[in-house]
């Protein structure tokens, strides 16, 4: 019997899990991939509001600005790349104007700290590359960026030094309430824990509605993006954000931690929580829409698209408690935007919560809340590459050209404490097929480094999720492997 | 040699051991060139000749109809016969103008490595799904042409067994053949224009021999299947390229591979600072295949797409040489500098400028069409002056056009500009 | 235009050189070889032309297993054109085989393959890999 489960290996259950280690518990964290972040975390804008947006007194408002401060430590902590930018929402009229003066206002009521409203001309000082006809701006320099994925991988690893365990492919199929507990049924082994924490993501609605009768619906909001390759990254310097609209926050431009150049999202509500397509008309109304924000964004240099889901509440703000109807289960729900900023504050409540309901938690004299740094080959000095290669030979082996990621670097994200088992898994954590060929040179060498250290064989090594095979079998005629 | 500083030098580093770096080395070797040496960041040299397997090459170099890797293994035998150093499974880091690099393998570790001349030669990358832009899901089969050849080929792996083929480049073809015969069915080939983009020759004997259909002005516009494609969406394009709403057809296939163009590879040319063509997205470069970097060199895919490897070899000599030259001072650097001109229905010249004085006996201009002609000229005027005029049958932007022409033309005459344009019958 | 029957014109692509030319062939009873051939920009393509309205040949160029190298493929090719129709069985047989590194370029992998006259030839010469014999060693142990 664990003490709790988290379901879902998102960037809120990984932080909840890792807030959760700190203490002397059992925990489960459990996910239905076989990788964490592979849902909402993998595909969204990744960045860390300032916090002016949401409706003062809303949780959206308090998580936010709570949160954004803790980001520093955190990523310290975690050897993860953030950085404070700044970000500028833009007006192009003078309603946008007097938007802008709202979410001012809002930000003050919401506690933003060094906002400012900025006039045309002080905004093109700052990013020569908007348009002409932007009149304002409202900036705010705490704003930031960070890798998501990256971030909930981190989050994920540390909680599992920390004594979390990590049940990856555990599909909850069924939630049972036990006397002093439940039993979380899956198709890979069945879960035994005194409370369970809800951070399902776009199916948190189904996996509440397994333990009690439903009281609240997540639709999934699709969002699309477009990547640009690193040459146009330099094209700005902070996030820029469009006056909001009745959707969210419109199609923002961004220059990304790894210095690409992200545009995106539109909104989009869905029926399906699987679907991750992207469309030519959506695309196309991204692309319209960031050309109000410059027209200088060298579209033909993007080198991917992608979709997202967020999911959205039906009670139009966080869900976060524990479930009225079913003791013991908490909520952490409907954490849509700005939920990856809010994230590090939803933790610390949600331990708040359970110190409320279970009484006191202990905290573990051995608790090490410092993940050891991931090496990035090409951010050394020459020195130290040269130490690095003489001490292990595979950093002198470069796989992937484009994003220069060395044979070392994947091989150590492969052995780390919630490694990679995929092409993707690999792809997240060091960059390998992330740049502009896209992994047309390096996936057969990262399909082969993934063989040979997890003993397999090549036509078992996956894409993505499971039965994402690459290969189909082997010329000559041998047996194949898919669907196996 | 090490320097006075603790970095090796050599007289000239070659970038790249696939078919422009082996015979550029070999050819600065034979022309008086002391130390080379060749990095190639695979374990082996040949680049991408390795997974050619197909034949087709050498017609011209040697009279013979080889298969790649028997091209690539003539150079690399030579290679070996004249002690050329090269350091395999090497990755150039950083190459700056003054004709410094930074590179790693595993057995040197970190090297910082000097020449007097440097012949860029990595070749050319495949455009990719995001590159072009297909909308739909991300799942696994979607592979570019070239990224199949080296599963199936070098590693025995198949990608697929229903396959759907977007664009007509030539590995994209060679491909269709190749899955063909390893048991694969290629249902159907696109080309997106209306015509396709690789050699006639090879529409011939990999679709038409396998009763592949081919349907031009067809493009894909939606990739189907969550964890492995399942199907594709096909549609008309118009004469923009762009799909026609309305002609949506449905294709039950597990792999959709890309074959829809390559390019230079120029980071590192980039970094240095060596001025790139906007249009081949290469170098632009002089007669002797010289950059905008004194000392720095180019030749083969890297400067600009090649459909056949002989004349990658014809053109990676002449940059051998001219290193060769530069490192024993015998390059010119001044006097009278043409510059070449694409002028109507020519979309680049390659050479980009002619230094006169540096000439052979003869000068060849490569270049290619903007669309297809028939029974057109090819017109080259000295300035205000028709020099030359190659009456062609047919030309493809798919297709290489070169022209040979007596360097006594321009030598004989102050010549500033030298365009091309195609002029078709009749005008 | 393929399927047109023998008696009329026939047009194909010439596949001897990357010219690609497209030229035209049909029965001419004054002709010594009984056809005449036009569109070709050089002696090879009558030839051609001929012969692919006679009997169709192509080089056949694929990969068999190979041990102990530093690929799991060697490449190979015939030494010359077989017919066109013998394609398909002639890869049945290939995909049979396996050798043992190292092989030299140009080695005889299959003789006479199909009583065609014609030998399989390895394409390129592979030696015998450490690596792989290593990472054998490593995934059986």
């Amino acid at each position: 019997m664990y003490d709790i489960a988290v379901i879902g290996a998102g960037v809120i259950g990984t932080f909840i899990a890792r807030e959760l280690s700190r203490y002397s518990l059992k925990i489960a964290l459990i996910e239905k991939d076989n990788d964490v972040s592979n849902g909402t975390t993998k595909a969204n804008s990744g960045i860390i509001h300032a916090g002016y947006d949401s409706e003062p007194g809303t949780s959206k408002a308090k998580f936010n600005a709570l949160g954004n401060p803790m980001f520093d430590q955190i990523c310290k902590e975690l050897a993860v790349s953030f950085k404070r930018i700044g970000s500028l929402v833009i007006g192009l009229s003078s309603r946008d104007m007097n938007t802008i003066e709202e979410l001012y206002i809002r930000g003050l009521a919401n506690g933003i700290p060094e906002m400012r409203v900025l006039n045309g001309n002080e905004v093109r000082k700052m990013e020569p590359n908007l348009n002409d006809d932007v009149s304002g701006a409202l900036y705010a320099p705490t704003a930031g960026i960070i890798d998501p994925w990256e971030l909930a991988i981190a989050l994920a690893e540390n909680a599992v030094e920390n004594g979390v365990e990590l049940l990856l492919n555990h599909r909850v199929t069924a939630v049972e309430k036990l006397p002093g507990g439940y039993r979380i049924h899956t198709p890979a082994s069945d879960i035994e824990a005194e409370y369970v924490i809800n951070c399902a993501g776009v199916h948190a609605d189904e996996i509440n509605s397994m333990a009690a009768s439903t009281h609240f619906h997540i639709t999934p909001r699709r969002g699309q993006y477009f990547v640009l390759d690193k040459y146009a990254g330099g094209l700005f310097n902070t996030v820029v954000f469009q006056c909001p609209g009745k959707m969210g926050k419109g199609v923002l431009v961004t220059p990304t931690v790894h210095g690409n150049l992200l545009i995106g999202p539109d909104a989009q509500d869905t029926d399906d929580k699987e679907n991750v397509e992207t469309t030519a008309d959506r695309l196309l109304f991204v692309r319209e829409s960031a050309a109000k924000i410059s027209d200088r964004i060298p579209f033909n240099t993007v080198i991917r698209t992608f979709a997202g889901l967020r999911a959205h509440p039906n009670t139009g703000d966080f869900i976060i408690e524990e479930s009225k109807e079913a003791g013991g289960l908490v909520n952490v729900a409907g954490i849509e935007s700005p939920g990856l900023s809010a994230a590090p504050a939803i933790a610390k409540h949600v331990v708040e919560l359970l110190r409320g309901a279970a009484g006191k938690l202990k905290e573990r004299s051995d608790f090490n809340p410092l993940r050891r740094k991931m090496l990035k080959f090409m951010e050394l000095s020459d020195n130290e590459k040269a130490g690095l290669i003489r001490k292990d030979h595979r950093y002198g082996r470069i796989i992937c050209r484009c994003e220069h990621v060395t044979e070392g670097e994947i091989v150590d994200a492969i052995r780390r404490k919630a490694g990679a088992t995929t092409v993707s898994g690999i792809k997240r954590r060091v960059r390998p097929g992330m740049g502009r060929c896209q992994g047309g040179f390096c996936e057969p060498k990262v399909m082969e480094i993934l063989a040979r250290e997890m003993g397999k064989d090549m036509l078992e090594i996956v894409k993505e999720e499971k039965g994402s095979f690459i290969l189909t079998g082997r010329t000559k005629g041998s047996q194949d492997y898919e669907g196996k | 040699m090490k320097g006075s500083d603790g970095v090796k030098g050599y007289d000239v580093a070659v970038i790249g051991g696939g078919p422009a770096g082996l015979a550029a080395a070999i050819e600065s070797k034979k022309h008086g060139a002391g130390s080379i040496c060749v990095i190639e960041r695979d374990r082996e040299l040949g680049g991408i000749l390795q997974q050619c397997i197909h034949n087709g090459f050498g017609l011209h170099i040697f009279k013979e109809d080889l298969t790649g890797p028997e091209y690539a293994e003539r150079f690399i035998d030579e290679l070996k016969e004249l002690e050329i150093t090269c350091k395999l499974d090497t990755m150039v880091l950083e190459l700056s103008a003054d004709r410094h690099m930074d590179i790693i393998n595993t057995y040197d570790g970190f090297m910082r490595i000097k020449a007097e001349a440097i012949i860029l030669a990595m070749g050319c990358r495949e455009r990719t799904r995001g590159a072009i832009n297909i909308p739909g899901t991300r799942p696994a089969g979607v592979f570019t042409a070239g990224t199949a050849q080296r599963f199936i080929n070098m590693e025995g792996c198949l990608v697929g067994r229903k396959i759907v083929m977007l664009g007509t480049g030539d590995i994209g073809l060679i491909m269709a053949r190749r899955l063909t015969l390893e048991g694969a069915e290629v249902k159907v080939v696109l080309a997106r224009r209306g015509y396709p983009g690789g050699l006639m020759r090879n529409v011939a004997q990999c679709l038409y021999d396998y009763n592949i259909p081919l349907l031009l002005h067809h493009t894909v516009v939606k990739i189907m299947g969550k964890e492995r494609v399942t199907g594709v969406l096909i549609a008309r394009t118009d004469e923009e390229r762009k799909p026609i709403p309305g002609t949506e057809e449905l294709y039950d296939c597990d792999t959709l591979l890309l074959s829809v163009g390559l390019i230079p590879e120029n980071e590192l040319s980039r970094e240095a600072g060596v001025k790139l063509d906007p249009v081949t997205g290469g170098p632009v470069v002089d007669e002797s295949m010289g950059t905008s970097i004194r000392g720095i060199f180019a030749c083969g895919n890297v400067v600009h797409v090649h459909d056949l490897v002989d004349y990658v070899t014809d053109e990676s000599r002449r940059a051998g040489r001219s290193a060769a030259k530069f490192v024993q001072k015998s390059l010119k650097e001044e006097g009278l500098l043409i510059k070449t001109k694409p002028g109507d229905g020519i979309r680049y010249i390659v050479p980009n400028l002619i230094r006169v004085d540096n000439l052979d006996d003869t000068l060849e201009l490569f270049m290619r069409v903007s669309e297809i002609y028939r029974n057109a000229r090819l017109m080259v005027k000295a300035d205000d002056v028709v020099i030359r005029k190659v009456k062609k049958m047919q030309m493809a932007p798919g297709e290489m056009e070169r022209i040979r022409l007596d360097s006594k033309i321009l030598k004989d005459r102050e010549v500033s500009v030298l365009s091309v344009k195609v002029e078709k019958e009749g005008t | 235009m393929r399927s047109e029957s023998e008696s009329k014109a026939k047009e194909i692509i010439c596949i001897i050189c990357p010219v690609g030319c497209r030229i035209i062939v049909k029965r001419d009873k004054n002709s010594s070889s009984g056809y005449s051939v036009s569109g070709n920009e050089c002696k090879k393509g009558e030839a051609y032309g001929i012969e692919e309205l006679t009997n169709p040949t192509r080089v056949l160029t694929t990969t068999v297993k190979i041990e102990g190298a530093l690929y799991n493929r060697l490449p190979v090719r015939t030494d010359g054109a077989i017919p066109k129709d013998k394609i398909f069985a002639c890869m049945k047989v290939i995909n049979r085989i396996e050798v043992k590194a190292p092989v030299k370029v140009g080695k005889v992998i299959i003789e006479n393959i199909l009583d065609t006259g014609i030998h399989l030839i390895a394409s390129r010469s592979m030696l015998r890999s450490m690596l792989r014999s290593m990472l054998r060693s490593i995934k059986a142990s």
